[in-house]
């Protein structure tokens, strides 16, 4: 999405109509929030000042609360997100090992995107998946029992 | 009609069990036989999902781990595959299932299969008792905070509904993020109607009109069953202005929570469903009196209030009679990990840890020898096979300095570097910190610098840590900063030899 696709202007309106929707709820922000996400990939900076000015708080502190949470992104994601748990549970049977494969196969960090822009690779604690570990989250998905192999054909399959 | 049961559950999902429908819906369309195809929740043995399961005739039979290319064998019934009764699986059937009685057997959004399975009952019955009566038999039925707190749930109820009104609210704590549990999520996608029965309940007893179930964005499956349950219940007139007809209202809603880890801290979660940082509150003021936007409000776990459910159908004393000391009851224990034998084993307390870890778990998955077991999540202490006769129960884990929090039972083999899990305690609570008390911000940074220097050889380092731990333990607002010593000081304790290889190593 460009940036100016994206500029206060170019979403005021559907953000306005998110607003509408979360306002009735108590305690709105997080809804907010998740809906913005959902619509754009990330909750664009330009979206603060207008949910600030709905809540009658101040902008410093909506960003305050974006960004206390792991979930919320200020930048977009690659296209496809793969989670990897690193949990206890997850590390008794293999995550760390896989770990290091899925940074050394994809060329990435924690958090990085690859250069193609195709996958981004985040760790996740607890998935609830811990007797099929390692488990993996791919794009909302839940994958268990992810060997290297297996992330090899979960790449494989997104690219 | 036949019918066919193939779990929607999240594990079962993540062992291959839509395309294992995918496979059957084709192979039932191309013999043109007539079967429905049931997405239920899973029955808990998760070495067995996908796990299918075909009701003919009355009798219903059981085939797993499931694989596409199984469906033709078993609809002919004679799959490699082939278990037997679920009942009869050595693993079920040594377990006392109250809370997750319904889980895996049938439609878990169905209403009418919910009450042909007992639901309902209970609330049923709670509707001709007065709110005092409530929170009494909640209170004589000896049930504790599932969450891993312990607090008896009746009694935070009484604190509840004597505070003033008008305005009250049940909030669920579905935040589990615990790594090795995951009951929550399979009581959400197995049974949810037993959870929203028991917050209704919950809510009559306290005079509340209003929930929330605060369920994190890491369980999308949970997520959208919740929801569709919440539907159902609504539909039925479970939830609504007039509850099953009476003078009663309560509705609730799903929130879905953003991969705050702290935020399953009562007072954290409260934040955040206001729309805050999830930073911890200082306590008092009790939630029970000023809780989510300042109103008298219960936080329960998700286990907590789906056990609700059975305690008013059978009564206090039918669920009182189970367990071992003050640990009243049934405890569903997540067997996770390196283990042969993982899942959701509900029995009542008192079974040793050495019997759940060796008989039921059948030990780690390719059979070498076990380390440790950490039990209570990330923040719970290591256990050596030297401890394996702890009896399941919260003081007599107290009592070997551990915990059983959320009764996630995470096994280990000899090749695990307690050094590391020491360490990865520390980076963990440094990454969720709330930021909002020093000893577990600053504390936990430190940490991961200390047993660094351990690592590398400094057995000065120890000391330090032991210190540091004993700062965090006392000085830290919430169980994040204050229980983060019992895996570190553990893993020191009962592993020396780890702690001390490294500095050899070094020399």
């Amino acid at each position: 999405m460009s940036a100016a696709a994206l500029s206060a202007e170019a979403i005021a309106p559907r953000l306005n109509e998110i607003l509408d929707d979360c306002m009735v709820l108590e305690g709105p922000l997080l809804p907010i929030l998740h809906a913005v996400q959902a619509e754009y990939g990330h909750v664009p900076q330009t979206a603060l000042p207008q949910i600030a000015d709905r809540l009658n708080v101040t902008r410093a502190e909506v960003h305050g609360v974006m960004s206390f949470y792991h979930d919320f992104r200020q930048e977009p994601a690659g296209a496809h997100v793969v989670k990897l748990c690193r949990a206890e549970a997850c590390q008794a049977i293999g995550a760390n090992r896989v770990a290091a494969h899925a940074k050394k196969a994809l060329g990435v960090e924690w958090g990085g995107t690859t250069k193609d822009g195709t996958v981004t690779l985040e760790p996740v604690y607890c998935l609830g998946l811990c007797a099929c570990g390692p488990a993996a989250l791919v794009d909302g998905q839940v994958v268990g029992w992810v060997d290297e192999k297996k992330f090899d054909a979960i790449v494989g399959d997104l690219k | 009609m036949m019918k066919i049961y193939i779990p929607r559950d999240a594990a079962a999902r993540a062992m291959g069990a839509d395309a294992v429908v995918a496979a059957m819906q084709a192979e039932l369309t191309r013999r043109g036989m007539d079967a429905q195809i049931v997405r239920n929740g899973s029955r808990g043995m998760v070495w067995l999902e996908p796990l299918v399961e075909v009701e003919k005739d009355g009798e219903r039979l059981a085939y797993g781990p499931a694989s596409p290319k199984d469906v033709a064998a078993i609809l002919d019934g004679n799959s490699d595959k082939a278990v037997g009764r679920v009942e009869d699986i050595p693993f079920f059937a040594k377990q006392t299932r109250l809370t997750f009685a319904r889980c895996g057997l049938i439609d878990p959004l169905s209403v009418a299969e919910y009450e042909a399975h007992g639901g309902l009952k209970g609330l049923r019955r709670a509707l001709g008792m007065t709110q005092e009566q409530i929170t009494k038999e909640t209170t004589d039925s000896g049930l504790r905070g599932r969450g891993g707190a312990g607090f008896p749930t009746g009694i935070k109820w009484d604190t509840v509904r004597k505070a003033a009104g008008p305005k009250k609210y049940i909030v669920c704590n579905a935040d589990e993020g615990d790594s090795g549990t995951f009951a929550d999520r399979m009581i959400m996608e197995g049974d949810p109607l037993s959870l929203i029965e028991g917050m209704v309940i919950a809510a009559i007893g306290v005079g509340a009109d209003k929930g929330y179930v605060y369920l994190r964005s890491e369980y999308p499956d949970a997520i959208e069953v919740m929801n569709l349950a919440v539907d159902a219940a609504r539909k039925a007139g479970v939830l609504g202005k007039s509850v099953l007809g009476s003078a009663h209202a309560f509705d609730m809603e799903i929130r879905v929570g953003a991969g705050a880890y702290v935020c399953g801290e009562e007072t954290s979660l409260l934040n955040s469903l206001e729309g805050k940082r999830g930073v911890v509150r200082a306590k008092p003021p009790l939630p029970a009196l000023e809780g989510f936007l300042g109103k008298p409000t219960v936080v329960n776990n998700v286990i907590s209030l789906a056990t609700i459910p059975v305690i008013f159908e059978r009564g206090a004393q039918f669920y009182k009679d189970f367990g071992l000391g003050r640990s009243r009851g049934t405890i569903p224990v997540q067997i996770a990990g390196n283990v042969k034998h993982g899942g959701l084993f509900e029995t009542a307390f008192g079974m040793t840890l050495g019997q759940l870890v060796d008989d039921i778990a059948g030990g780690t998955a390719k059979g070498r020898p076990v380390k440790a077991v950490q039990v209570g999540g990330p923040l719970g202490a290591y256990f050596p096979r030297s401890k394996f006769d702890t009896p399941f129960g919260y003081e007599e884990f107290d009592g070997q300095g551990g915990l059983i929090g959320h009764a996630g039972v995470v096994l280990f083999d000899d090749t695990t570097d307690m050094l590391g899990m020491a360490r990865f305690a520390m980076e963990f609570c440094a990454v969720e910190s709330c930021g909002k008390c020093t000893p577990c911000r600053i504390g936990a940074v430190r940490g991961v610098e200390t047993v660094d220097r351990i690592a590398a050889g400094d057995a000065t380092a120890i000391p330090l840590l032991k210190d540091l731990c004993e700062t965090m333990k006392d000085g830290s607002l919430c169980a994040l900063g204050g229980f983060t010593p019992y895996p570190v000081m553990s893993a020191l304790t009962h592993f020396p030899d780890d702690f001390a290889a490294a500095k050899e190593a070094a020399e």
